[in-house]
């Protein structure tokens, strides 16, 4: 029953008992992995809108012009994509949806004012850290289809003008919603503190794993240790 | 038989129409000139026409662009389509009339409308690369096309075409360089059957009527103009000797409106989606003002020692 699994608590998270207690949570790659998908996001989310409002059209400039937006936005939706991609193989099954999750998603009040030992004890990710994974995953999805549909410079003759107009609509709601999804993501990272860390380092304090992942710990304490598991080799 | 445009006199001229007279400029604000300039038409006769492209050369020429020689596929239409080097088309349909059992060859004479409310320029994100003078004529501004598309989602008429040498668009001027001074679109000049004539938007309508009396006269009960109403008018209308069916004339569309998908994406889709996200925004950042960070206790990393401890003890 409790046979742990890497899949279960993340590939390469292990506990360092001291004084504070570290964990590791993110791998070397799946940070730069993370990052790479930031960075084309923001660059995305720039180029995108300048094309989406009129009075955006000024962030054209940051690439060079709408000539440079036009050719460049679509190369980076293909990196984006690629670089997600690699984040979902990472991550599925740690986004799984549990009975937990339900009950956690049911106090959202004690989540937001920050009531944290009022919540179920949650494993790697918590409900809300999964609706992120999930609804990227779909709204990336529908914006890389729609959007080789609207990439006249290759794939122009593939389709009617009426899908390209479906397409186009498509599209911006997509990113809308991505963007939106983005800025909870970000905000939620910047609210809770030391979970940055998380991400850029790769590991957090254990007081952090208690309070918010006290599952995840749990399993990682209970997690044979790891003789010949040298924490360099953790990659 | 309408009097052709004069031959213009050679001496220097300065444009009857330019940044002044914008009504509408794409991506952007622009204040509509106080007084509207006379509306221009070109009017074509379908009735009139012989098919000899010779508008078709006219374009060529006058526009300095230079189609690709194709293979003859064995269709009268050359080149196959509109291209970005091809602004004007003569499109060809062998219909059967129904009540005649005659074969009738519709030739249309394909290209920009000018439409009084244009969807290329209503769908273009890069400001000032689509331009509708008070005079009728819409008109791209390569400089300042990104080459994007989205004048061909927005057009009910399937027109635009970018170029792959250059990544803008190309469409029909209305030959705005030379109605500028005083002369006719390079088509209508052309055209040995005064098919295409050129003129106010008044005197066309005018000239269309008697046309289409004439046209009724011999026996073409529905001939009438097509100056479709879900576009404002265009600016470039057609005498048809069957105006009830348009669709007959190479897909010419009946009753063309811009898509209301397009009307959508570029109506509330624009607004509600800055709305959306900027609501996040602002909901993020009040939640912070209001509850403070969410921060790791004493007690807690106590507790995760005390967890840890368990086990390396």
């Amino acid at each position: 029953m409790s046979t742990n699994t890497e899949s279960d608590v993340g590939k390469g998270n292990s506990v360092h008992p001291g004084k504070p207690v570290m964990v590791d949570r993110y791998t070397g790659g799946a940070r730069i992995n993370h990052w790479i998908t930031a960075g084309s996001l923001v660059l995305l989310a720039l180029s995108g809108l300048s094309l989406f409002h009129p009075r955006l059209f000024f962030l054209s400039a940051l690439f060079g012009g709408g000539q440079l937006v036009r050719a460049i936005h679509p190369w980076i939706g293909v990196v984006l994509f690629f670089s997600f991609l690699g984040l979902f193989l990472r991550f599925w099954k740690l986004n799984l949806w549990k009975r937990e999750d339900g009950t956690w998603l049911a106090r959202v009040r004690d989540v937001l004012t920050a009531h944290d030992e009022r919540l179920p004890e949650v494993g790697k990710y918590n409900a809300g850290q999964k609706l992120v994974f999930w609804s990227m995953s779909i709204l990336i999805i529908v914006l890389i289809t729609s959007g080789v549909v609207i990439w006249d410079e290759y794939f122009a003759a593939y389709t009617t003008i009426e899908q390209k107009r479906w397409a186009v609509l498509v599209h911006s709601i997509a990113a809308i919603l991505a963007i939106s999804v983005w800025i909870t993501h970000v905000y939620a990272a910047i609210w809770v503190k030391g979970t940055i860390r998380g991400m850029v380092r790769g590991s957090v304090t254990g007081g952090w794993a208690w309070r918010y992942h006290r599952k995840w710990l749990r399993e990682l304490v209970a997690k044979p240790p790891a003789k010949d598991e040298k924490r360099t080799a953790a990659e | 038989m309408f009097p052709p445009v004069p031959n213009p006199s050679t001496g220097p001229q300065s444009p009857k129409f330019g940044e002044q007279d914008l009504m509408r400029r794409s991506a952007s604000n622009v204040t509509p000139p106080a007084e509207r300039q006379t509306e221009v038409a070109k009017l074509i006769d379908v009735s009139k026409c012989i098919g000899c492209k010779a508008c078709q050369a006219a374009c060529i020429e006058w526009n300095d662009t230079h189609p690709e020689i194709e293979e003859n596929v064995g269709v009268y239409e050359n080149p196959h389509d509109l291209t970005p080097d091809m602004f004007t088309l003569m499109r060809f349909t062998e219909w059967e009339n129904p009540e005649t059992n005659n074969l009738e060859w519709l030739i249309r004479k394909d290209g920009c409308m000018h439409c009084e409310d244009p969807g290329c320029l209503k769908a273009c994100p890069a400001p000032g690369a689509i331009v509708q003078y008070s005079n009728g004529v819409v008109d791209f501004v390569h400089e300042n096309c990104i080459g994007c598309g989205y004048c061909i989602k927005g057009c009910p008429f399937n027109i635009p075409r970018i170029s792959q040498v250059d990544h803008t668009a190309y469409k029909c001027t209305l030959c705005s360089d030379r109605i500028a001074v005083g002369q006719g679109p390079a088509c209508a000049k052309a055209c040995p059957t005064q098919a295409i004539v050129y003129g106010t938007k008044e005197e066309m309508k005018k000239h269309a009527e008697g046309r289409i009396t004439d046209l009724k006269s011999r026996g073409f009960a529905n001939a009438g103009l097509y100056d479709p109403p879900g576009v404002g008018g265009t600016h470039v209308m057609y005498v048809l000797h069957h105006a009830d069916k348009p669709e007959i004339y190479a897909g010419l569309p009946n009753n063309p409106t811009i898509s209301p998908i397009v009307e959508a994406w570029k109506g509330m889709t624009k607004y509600a989606g800055l709305a959306v996200m900027g609501v996040a925004a602002v909901t993020g950042f009040l939640h912070y003002m209001v509850n403070g960070p969410n921060r790791v206790s004493e007690e807690d990393e106590e507790a995760a020692e005390r967890l840890t401890g368990d086990r390396s003890s």
